[in-house]
C-alpha cells in the first residue's frame, strides 16, 4: 500500500511542480502586469495544491495533514489578496499612464 | 552525485545568482524585491544544514522583516537614485574591492574545507544537560538555559535600538506616534485580509512559541508573527500606531528583559548564580519568561518597523 | 561534496559579494542591503559548523543554531535603525548622500 502511496506521491508532486513551472514561464513571457498576475496566481494555486495532496499520502497523522491543507488555504489567501492589490495599482497606472 | 547533492548544488547556485542580483540591480526597488526572495530561499538551506528553529527565524525575521523593511525605503528613496549613482567609485577602487572580497571569499573557503573532521561539537553536552530544563527542543534550552545571559541581552539591545530609532524624533513630535496614517479603502481587500488573517495569526503565533518547548519553534519566531500581524492591521489603517509615551507600550516592552532580570536576580538570590533556575521550577519559569519575552519582541519588532514618530499623539 | 560543505562555499561566496557590495555602491540604502547579505553569509558559516557537530540523534549542534538566531534578531534591529537614520538624513537634507560636501543646506525646521 505505502509503495502505491509513494508513487501517487511522486505523480502528484511532479504535476504541481509542473505547474509551477508553467506560472514562471507564464511571468517570464506574458506581455503585461495582469497576465502575467493570471499565470501567476492560477499556476501557483494549483501547483501548491498538487505539492499539498502529494505530501497528504506522505502525513504520519491526521493533524499534520490538516495542517498542510491550512498552510494551503493560508497560501491561497495571501496570493488572492496581494493580486488584487497589484492589480488595483497596475489598472490605475495604466489608465494614467 | 546523489539526488540530495544535486539539489543542494542547485540550490547554493540559485541562492548565489540572486546574491549578485541584490548587489549589481540598476534600481534599489528591485535590490530590495531580490532581497526578499533571498531571504525566503535561505530556509530552504537551513533545513539542510538541519536548523529548522533558524530557518523559521530567517524567513519570519531576515525575510519578512527586513525584506517589508528595506522595500519601503527603497520606494521612499526612489527619487534619489539618480543623482546618488552618478558618485560610483572609479575603476580602480572596484577593481581593488573585487581584489580585496575575492580575497576573502577565498580564503573562507579554504578554511571551510580544511575543517577538522570530526568536527567539535557542544552537542552531546547539550543533551545531556537537558534534564536540567525538562524541555525536548535543544534549541529552546541553549537560548533559554544554557545561555540565557546572551538571551536577556539580546533582548536588552533591541530595546536600544528602538531607543535610538525615537531618539531621531524632531522635538515637536517627541512622544508622537510613529509613521504616517495609513489609509486603505475599509471595504476593500487589505482591510479584508487584515480583519482575517490576524485571529489565525495570533493563533499560529502563540502555538509555535507554545511548541517551541519540544519541537522546532520559539519565543522569537512566535513573536515575530504576533509583530506581522499587529502590523497588517496598522497597514490597513483598522488601528493606528500608539503614542510612543504610552505607558502601557512602555511597560509591554520592558516586561521581556524585566521578568527575565527578575528571575535572574532570583537565581542570584536563592539559588547558586545568576539566571539558576532552581530545577523544581525550571520549566514553569522559562515558559512564563518566554510568554513576557513574545509580547515584548512582538511589540518591540512591531515598533521598529513603524519607524521615527512623525505626528503628534 | 555533502550539505556542509556546498553551503559553506555558498556562505563564503556570499561574503564577497557583500563586501564588494558595501564597498562600491554608492547609495547607502544598497550598502546596509550589502551589509545584510555579508551577515547572512556569516550566519551560513555558523550553521556549517552547526551541521558538522551533529551528533547524539541531532542533526546539529545546537549552539550555533541558538548563536545565529540571536544574531538574526540583532542584525534586524541594527538594520531597522540604520534604515532610519538614513530615511532621516533625506528628510533633513534632501539627499540620500554620505559623501559629505555634496549635502545641500538641512531643508527643514530649526526645531529639529
Amino acid at each position: 500500500m505505502s509503495a502505491a502511496f509513494n508513487i501517487m506521491t511522486i505523480i502528484a508532486v511532479s504535476a504541481g511542480a509542473f505547474f509551477f513551472f508553467a506560472g514562471t514561464i507564464g511571468l517570464l513571457r506574458f506581455p503585461d502586469t495582469l497576465t502575467r498576475l493570471h499565470a501567476l496566481t492560477k499556476a501557483d494555486n494549483l501547483g501548491l495544491g498538487f505539492v499539498v495532496l502529494g505530501l497528504l499520502l506522505q502525513a504520519p497523522s491526521i493533524r499534520d495533514g490538516l495542517k498542510l491543507v491550512a498552510v494551503w488555504l493560508l497560501v491561497l489567501l495571501a496570493g488572492a489578496t496581494v493580486s488584487q492589490l497589484i492589480a488595483r495599482i497596475a489598472r490605475q497606472d495604466g489608465a494614467s499612464g | 552525485m546523489t539526488i540530495a547533492s544535486t539539489y543542494e548544488v542547485a540550490l547554493a547556485m540559485i541562492v548565489l545568482g540572486l546574491a549578485a542580483w541584490i548587489i549589481t540591480a540598476q534600481k534599489s526597488f528591485a535590490a530590495a524585491g531580490g532581497f526578499v526572495a533571498y531571504g525566503l530561499l535561505l530556509p530552504l538551506v537551513w533545513v539542510r544544514l538541519g536548523g529548522i528553529d533558524v530557518a523559521l527565524a530567517e524567513a519570519a525575521i531576515g525575510g519578512g522583516l527586513s525584506g517589508v523593511l528595506l522595500l519601503g525605503a527603497a520606494a521612499r528613496l526612489g527619487t534619489t537614485e539618480t543623482a546618488v549613482v552618478a558618485e560610483r567609485p572609479g575603476v580602480l577602487v572596484r577593481l581593488l574591492a573585487s581584489v580585496l572580497s575575492a580575497f576573502i571569499a577565498l580564503s573562507l573557503a579554504a578554511v571551510v574545507l580544511l575543517l577538522p573532521d570530526p568536527g567539535p561539537t557542544l552537542a552531546p553536552a547539550a543533551v545531556e544537560n537537558s534534564a536540567a530544563t525538562g524541555l525536548g527542543n535543544p534549541v529552546t534550552n541553549v537560548l533559554m538555559a544554557f545561555r540565557a545571559m546572551d538571551t536577556l541581552l539580546e533582548k536588552v539591545v533591541l530595546l536600544l535600538a528602538l531607543i535610538g530609532i525615537w531618539s531621531l524624533v524632531p522635538d515637536r513630535f517627541w512622544g508622537g506616534r510613529p509613521g504616517m496614517r495609513h489609509e486603505a479603502d475599509p471595504r476593500g481587500v487589505l482591510a479584508f485580509l487584515a480583519r482575517l488573517l490576524p485571529p489565525l495569526g495570533i493563533v499560529i503565533g502563540l502555538y509555535v512559541l507554545w511548541v517551541g518547548a519540544d519541537h522546532p519553534g520559539g519565543a522569537f519566531q512566535g513573536g515575530t508573527i504576533l509583530a506581522a500581524m499587529w502590523l497588517l492591521v496598522m497597514m490597513a489603517g483598522l488601528m493606528d500606531a500608539p503614542p510612543i509615551s504610552r505607558r502601557w507600550l512602555r511597560l509591554t516592552l520592558i516586561a521581556g528583559p524585566g521578568i527575565f532580570l527578575v528571575v535572574g536576580l532570583g537565581g542570584l538570590w536563592l539559588g547558586n548564580a545568576f539566571l539558576a533556575y532552581p530545577s523544581a521550577y525550571a520549566k514553569p519559569l522559562i515558559v512564563a519568561i518566554e510568554l513576557a519575552m513574545t509580547l515584548t519582541v512582538a511589540a518591540t519588532l512591531g515598533l521598529l518597523m513603524a519607524g521615527v514618530p512623525e505626528r503628534r499623539a | 561534496m555533502n550539505a556542509a560543505v556546498v553551503f559553506g562555499l555558498c556562505g563564503a561566496i556570499a561574503i564577497g559579494l557583500g563586501l564588494y557590495g558595501l564597498i562600491t555602491n554608492p547609495q547607502p540604502l544598497r550598502k546596509i542591503l550589502a551589509f545584510n547579505l555579508l551577515g547572512s553569509g556569516a550566519f551560513l558559516f555558523f550553521g556549517v559548523v552547526a551541521r558538522r557537530g551533529a551528533a547524539v540523534g541531532l542533526g546539529g549542534d545546537p549552539v550555533p543554531q541558538a548563536l545565529v538566531i540571536t544574531g538574526i534578531v540583532v542584525a534586524f534591529a541594527a538594520t531597522a535603525l540604520a534604515v532610519a537614520l538614513l530615511l532621516r538624513l533625506f528628510e533633513m537634507t534632501g539627499a540620500a548622500t554620505i559623501r559629505a560636501d555634496t549635502r545641500s543646506s538641512p531643508a527643514d525646521d530649526p526645531e529639529a
